[in-house]
Order: C-alpha cells, then structure tokens, then sequence
C-alpha cells in the first residue's frame, strides 16, 4: 500500500511541477528560474503543513509528503539551473538563486509547521 | 510563450505524451527514493545522510545527463522529459531538506542543522560541475578516437576491412 501511495503522489508531483516551471517560465523574462523557485517553496509549505499536523492519515501523509511534495520538489533541476547560471557569466544570480531558494524554503518550512500544529492539532 | 516545440503549440496535444512520460519518470524517482529512505532510514536529531546522499547523486547525475543529451547526443523528444524532469526531479527533493533543517533547529540539534543547510547545496553543486565538466571531458575525447576510427576505415589499405570482403 505504502508503495502505491508513493507511485501516485509521485505520479501527480512531478508532472505539476513540469506544468508549473513552463506557465511561470512563460510570464517573466529575468535569467532566474523562477519555476522551480515556486515549486520548491510551495512544496516546502505543503511539508511542512504535513509535518506540524499531528492528526493525519499516515497514507495521506505519504502519498502527499513522501510522493508528492518529493516529486513536486527538486535538487537536480535547482542545482542544474545555477551550474548554467554560472557558466552563462551570471554568478550573481547563481549565488542569490541558491541563498534565495534556501532561505525561502527554509522560510515555507517553518510557516507551514507553524501553520500545520495551528490547524490541525 | 516560452520554448515551444517547433511545429507544435504550446499546451496543444503535443504536451500530452511529455506530461505523461515525466508522470512515468516521476512516479520511478520517488519510489526510488522512498525505498533509499528504507533501506538507510535516518535517526531523529542526526544528520539526514539519506537525503543528502539521494540529492548528490542525482545532481550527479542531471550533469552527466543534461551535457550528453544538450552537447553530444540528440535523442528521442521525450527522453529529457522523462529522465530529466521525471526520474532525477522525483528522486531529488528539496521539501525533505528543508523540511528535516526545520526539524533539526526545532529539536534542539542547530550545530548538525547549520552543517546539513551549509553541506547539502555545496555537495550538491559541486557534485553537477565535477559531473557536467567530466562528461564534456570524456566527450571530447571519444570526439577525437571516433575521427582517427573514421579516417582509418575511410582508408582502402587497411588490409582488414580488404580480407573480409574478399572472403
């Protein structure tokens, strides 16, 4: 069962986050990828909301934490973006790209623990 | 609109087959790393080594990856998709790191949380320019065997090539 659940969330993470990077990507033209950007910090919260959330189904915690928020969320595409950051001459933006990401994350992380132990005690 | 396909519009029918194969790629990467989690489960307070391990390797991986299929090889259109953004970005995750520094700061363990926000990126980056640089590294040189291959098969007198067809 535990499987399947995470066959599933994956199945549905990954594919939103392909959709999400190509309609951000589409509506701005800085060098930065923004696409990823939301997609890490949105996952971010969603675990994070999983994780302060003491009264939820552990099914549901995998298929949407494990599965979904995993796959939703990426390191790969994160640290391949600020490589072509750097080697485009844009080390700057490389270097706020990843102190961005991991303070916002960080940020998100902690917002929706808060917001999960608020919620759903 | 960003990188349209050519000949296709974006968001059309064309999306279909992408989205699928990385719903495919995503569903093998999480699984992937779900089972890494069981296999190497990590202690409460201590470093998150499973996680740490899974995004290195799979930056590792997307620059050996990425430079083969953007510098050196062109392959099928949903290859990326499916590899790419489906398999190495549903291995990764950046939610589980985040999400453990949180835990760690939030149990009293900030020494082990300020190593794992400082190491994970580091490795990380570190480990898809070593990836990306070998792999161009090693392109370039079965670039360079692959011509003299070439020009020795292009010559008639290589007496092997002769003593096969003859026979």
């Amino acid at each position: 069962m535990n499987w399947v659940v995470i066959v599933a969330g994956g199945m549905i993470g990954a594919p939103l986050r392909y959709l999400t990077d190509r309609a951000v990507q589409a509506r701005h033209d800085s060098v930065l990828p923004w696409g990823t950007f939301v997609v890490n910090v949105v996952g971010c919260l969603v675990l994070g909301v999983l994780t302060g959330a003491a009264s939820v189904d552990p099914d549901l915690r995998l298929f949407l934490g494990t599965g979904l928020c995993g796959a939703l969320t990426t390191y790969s595409t994160f640290s391949y973006e600020t490589l072509r950051l750097t080697e485009t001459g844009a080390g700057l933006y490389a270097l706020a790209n990843v102190v961005g990401s991991v303070a916002a994350g960080l940020g998100a992380a902690f917002a929706g623990v808060a917001l999960g132990e608020a919620v759903w005690p | 609109m960003t990188f349209p396909e050519p000949g296709r519009r974006p968001g059309g029918v064309g999306q279909f087959p992408v989205v699928a194969v990385v719903a495919l790629g995503g569903g093998l990467g999480a699984t992937a790393r779900y089972a890494a989690s069981l296999w190497w489960s990590a202690q409460p307070g201590g470093f998150p080594w499973t996680t740490f391990w899974v995004n290195v390797v799979g930056c590792a991986v997307i620059g050996l990856f990425l430079v083969l299929i953007t510098e050196t090889l062109t392959p099928h259109r949903l290859v990326r998709p499916f590899f790419g953004t489906g398999v190495l970005g549903g291995f990764t995750t950046f939610s589980t790191y985040a999400v453990d520094l949180q835990q760690l700061f939030d149990t009293g363990h900030p020494r082990t949380a300020l190593a794992y926000l400082a190491a994970t990126p580091l490795a990380a980056l570190t480990a898809v320019w070593l990836a990306a640089t070998a792999t161009r590294q090693v392109v370039a040189g079965v670039r360079l065997t692959g011509r003299y291959g070439t020009l020795e098969a292009d010559n008639p007198g290589v007496p092997d090539m002769e003593g096969k067809k003859s026979s």
